[in-house]
Parts: C-alpha cells; sequence; structure tokens
C-alpha cells in the first residue's frame, strides 16, 4: 500500500512531537487508544485565555496514525476551545488522503482531540 | 550497495540467473507439450520434465515417479489434504493440525470443516512455536486419518520435530502430511527418514520460477492415493490434470539441484549472517524480543519484536529495506500476527514484530547497513512513542485502563 506524500512528510518530519507537564496550567492531556490494538496517541493541549496556544503529541501507531495526530496539533494551534471542538475525523481523512482502511486513525486522532479538551475543561471547573 | 535491500525472502526469493538460463530454451525452440508422444517436440519436453522430476526428487530423497507437479503449495496442500479426505471418507473423517500452520492448510481445513463436516484438531504449539509429538500422539483416534503438521514456520522460522511426528504417524497409521515450503532446499530433508508421506513445497520460495510447486506423495509403504481436486487429461498419475508447464518445471529442477550442491555452504553462510544481523540488533538495544526457537530454526531467519513501536511505522521508516511486519496494520485483517498469538506472545509486542528474511544474494554490508538503519528507526520511534514515555516513568502498562477501540 503506498501512502499519500501528505502522511509521508508528516511520519519523516512530524510536527510538534513531544510533551507538556500533565499538571502544569493550562494543560489538558488527553490519550486514547490501546496497546493490543496497535495504536495509542497521546495529544496535548496549551491553553491560554481560551486559546490554545501550543499543542504537542506522541503516537504509538502506524504511518497514518502518527501522520493524522501530527496534524492535529498543527491544526489545534491558534484554535478557540470551542472551535477546536468542530474539528471532525473526516477532514483528517480528507486533508491526508487517508484509504478506507486507514480511517480509524483519524477517528482516534478526533477521540484524542475530545479526550485533551474535555480533561483541560474539567481541570478548568476544578481550579475554578 | 544496491537499494531497495531485499530482506523479505520468506515471501519470495529472485530468481537465480542460472535457473533462468535453463529455461529459456523452453519457450520459443523446446516448446512442446511433454503429453505429446508421437513427435520430438513431444518427446524432447517430456525429457525435460524427466531431469527436473530427478533433481526435485534428489533434494528431498525421494522417487521421481512419486513427485506431482503443481502451480504451487498453497495447490499441494489443498490436494494432499482434500485429496486424502476424500479418497479416504470410508476410514475416516478427523485430521489433526496446527495453530501455527500456513494459511493453505489452516483455511483448507476450515473449508472442510465447514462444508464437509470433517472434524479438525488444532494442536497448540510452545512458547518456541513448536509443536509436541506427544500432543499429535494424543490427539489421534480411530477416525483420524491425517496429521498435517508444518516442516518450519514462514513467520518465525521454528523447525518442527517432523522426524518424531513421522514416526508417531506410521506407528498408528495415520497418513502425514507435511507443508515444507519453507524448508525444502534451505535445510535438509528426506522424506525417507522423517516418515513423511505427503510434503508441499514451490520452487520461487528456492530462487526459482513462480506458479510451479510439487507434492510429494509416496508410493510404497504405504501408497497414498489421492481423488483429485482438478479432473481433466489425467495428467501425472491422474492426481492432477492439466498441460505441464515445461519451463517452469526445468526452472524448478535446475533451483533444486543449485540447493542441492549449494547448501552446505549456503545454510553455514547465511546462519553466520542471520546471527550477525540479531546481535547487531539486540545487543544494542533494550526490550527488544526474540520471537521463535533460540536454535531449531531456519538459518535464515530472524523475527524480533521491539517494544513500543508498531510494525508498520518501522517498516515504513527503513523504506530502502524490504522486510514484513507482524503488524495488524499490514494485514487486510487488523489482526496481529496469529503465529505470534498461538506462542502467547501478547498483541503489544504482536504489533511490534518484524521478520527478516535473508537470501541467496544478501551480503554482509545489507546485514550491517539494516542494523544501524533499525537501531535508528526504532529510537526514533520509541521517542515519539507515548508508551516507551509511560514506561520510562515507570508505570506499569498492564495496569493502564486503556479505551480499546
Amino acid at each position: 500500500m503506498a501512502y499519500s506524500e501528505k502522511v509521508v512528510d508528516h511520519f519523516n518530519n512530524p510536527r510538534n512531537m513531544g510533551s507538556f507537564k500533565k499538571d502544569e496550567d493550562g494543560v489538558g492531556t488527553g490519550i486514547v487508544g490501546a496497546p493490543e490494538c496497535g495504536d495509542v496517541m497521546k495529544l496535548q493541549i496549551k491553553v491560554q485565555n481560551d486559546t490554545i496556544v501550543d499543542a504537542k503529541f506522541k503516537t504509538f501507531g502506524c504511518g497514518s496514525a502518527i501522520a493524522s495526530s501530527s496534524l492535529a496539533t498543527e491544526w489545534l494551534k491558534g484554535k478557540t476551545v470551542e472551535e477546536a471542538q468542530q474539528i471532525k475525523n473526516t477532514d483528517i481523512v480528507q486533508e491526508l488522503n487517508l484509504p478506507p482502511v486507514k480511517i480509524h486513525c483519524s477517528v482516534l486522532a478526533e477521540d484524542a482531540i475530545k479526550a485533551a479538551l474535555n480533561d483541560y475543561k474539567k481541570k478548568a471547573e476544578e481550579t475554578k | 550497495m544496491k537499494f531497495p535491500i531485499f530482506l523479505d525472502n520468506h515471501s519470495t526469493t529472485p530468481m537465480d540467473p542460472r535457473v533462468l538460463e535453463t529455461m529459456l530454451p523452453y519457450f520459443c525452440e523446446k516448446f512442446g507439450n511433454a503429453a505429446s508422444r508421437n513427435h520430438p517436440f513431444g518427446w524432447e519436453a517430456e525429457e525435460a520434465v524427466e531431469t527436473a522430476r530427478q533433481q526435485i526428487a534428489k533434494l528431498i530423497h525421494a522417487d521421481a515417479k512419486e513427485l506431482v507437479f503443481t502451480s504451487g503449495a498453497t495447490e499441494s496442500d489443498n490436494l494432499a489434504i482434500k485429496g486424502v479426505l476424500e479418497m479416504y471418507k470410508e476410514k475416516g473423517d478427523h485430521i489433526i493440525t496446527s495453530a501455527t500452520e500456513h494459511r493453505a492448510v489452516l483455511d483448507t481445513a476450515k473449508s472442510l470443516e465447514s462444508k464437509k463436516g470433517i472434524k479438525v484438531t488444532y494442536l497448540p504449539v510452545d512458547k518456541y512455536g513448536m509443536v509436541n509429538p506427544d500432543d499429535v500422539r494424543n490427539a489421534i483416534t480411530d477416525k483420524t486419518i491425517l496429521i498435517s503438521i508444518m516442516m518450519a514456520n514462514n513467520e518465525i522460522g521454528t523447525i518442527n520435530p517432523i522426524k518424531e511426528i513421522g514416526k508417531i504417524a506410521k506407528e498408528k497409521g495415520v497418513l502425514f502430511h507435511c507443508d515444507a515450503t519453507q524448508g525444502v532446499g534451505k535445510i535438509p530433508v528426506n522424506v525417507q527418514e522423517m516418515g513423511i508421506d505427503l510434503m508441499a513445497f514451490s520452487a520461487h520460495k528456492i530462487y526459482g520460477p513462480k506458479g510451479v510447486g510439487a507434492l510429494y506423495v509416496r508410493k510404497k509403504a504405504p501408497r497414498v492415493r489421492l481423488a483429485p481436486i482438478i479432473d481433466g487429461g489425467g495428467h501425472e498419475r491422474g492426481m492432477r490434470s492439466g498441460t505441464l508447464p515445461v519451463p517452469l518445471i526445468v526452472g524448478f529442477g535446475k533451483a533444486c539441484e543449485l540447493c542441492e550442491q549449494e547448501m552446505p555452504t549456503e545454510s553455514v553462510k547465511l546462519a553466520a549472517l542471520r546471527d550477525r544481523l540479531q546481535d547487531g540488533i539486540m545487543k544494542h538495544m533494550d526490550e527488544v524480543y526474540l520471537n521463535g526457537h533460540p536454535t531449531q530454526r531456519l538459518p535464515h531467519n530472524l523475527n524480533i519484536s521491539f517494544a513500543y513501536v508498531e510494525g508498520e511505522s518501522l517498516l515504513m521508516g527503513v523504506k530502502e529495506i524490504a522486510l514484513s511486519s507482524g503488524s495488524a496494520c499490514t494485514s487486510a485483517t487488523l489482526e496481529p500476527s496469529y503465529v505470534l498469538r498461538a506462542l502467547g506472545v501478547g498483541s503489544d509486542l504482536a504489533h511490534s514484530s518484524i521478520r527478516f528474511g535473508l537470501g541467496r544474494f544478501n551480503t554482509q554490508d545489507e546485514v550491517d547497513y539494516t542494523a544501524k538503519r533499525i537501531i535508528e528507526i526504532v529510537t526514533k520511534l520509541r521517542e515519539m512513542s507515548p508508551l516507551y514515555e509511560m514506561a520510562k516513568e515507570g508505570i506499569d502498562l498492564k495496569s493502564v485502563q486503556w479505551s480499546a477501540h
């Protein structure tokens, strides 16, 4: 199976790979997937004044899973928390040209975004 | 060094130029039908086929008359299993095979189970992927008519105790079929000493052409009979009709002759290269695990799991090297390797496995380059892996509540 150029590019030059400290102020962390299924994504956002100022990822998974999460961090940066909610897995499929067997990678990326946003909101509620 | 490097010799092998040379006259000049009895074109073709039959028989210590040509090992496995069950259906309806067989055997067994009501015992394997001969003995009932156990596994290279199983089969009067696709040409095979009654193998795994294989069918003690699955002109003693592909058979014969001549030196060379690759990777990395048997293994096979790294992403990172992975993402089913699962390897490590298959034309430079590149990419992907990070933080990954999807 051949990969799209964009998948290869994200795989070779992952954007925003790394981690924030989970307990840092304004950081939301989402970890989704399972090692038994062959993919685990960790997506983190750093929020200031309701805007995502930075995002990072780490992914265990195939090239498409790595590319999906790398792309997600690019898209998250600069968005408000509300705008970030609107990112759909189908947008990722389209942008990366993912074949049908790899659609689950984009679903996982959307789940990771949602999980990170929820974690951020939960922490924000608690510190209020 | 030439790129890409081919290290996937369990899937297929490049044809040896000496094999091609032998085949060439049989396309345009000596194009006769080996079944044509009345003119020199036919005689010439028949003679070439008989020479090849001798060459192939010699490699496995069989009689030339005991070989049936097929399109490949998958067809040979089908013919052996379906042919025996049909022919001996009065005697019983039970077959014994193992969990790590090739799908040509497993899916044939499954199809007979669902369509013909045949009973199948799938024997487990030990943690190295080996069948226990005692399990074979204990599984035999008075309805058992066939045992089908592979010689060596295509993923992990583990070599089964074929001689012991053959002995039990003889003792109990049950026919023994062996899928030897990965063994023939690579390790010494002797159907007499091993007590094999039927044996499947193919040319393209041993530097011969694709599209031709053989089924060894024992002629005496006992004389094995088969119901054909392809009807027609009654070629191959009625067991497999269809005009013989003379050029392919000539190539198959030459490939076997070369294997027979070169195996003593070639297997030593390949094992040394394999060990060099294994040490080059495993001695320089932590949390890498060998899959398969440490010693009872094909000389050209290496299968390693790289914890915290998914197999397909690893392959993607070394695009200039042709390898294979037990990861689900490389298969259509999204399930990781059933072979590794049968060994008790966890799904996570099955997703992380890479199979290296060395061959006749690989060099030490290629092996050293591969070891270096694998270490680089695994290191890079571990940096990218949330699992590696968690493990380094001391989190027990088994205790985490994952959101399975």
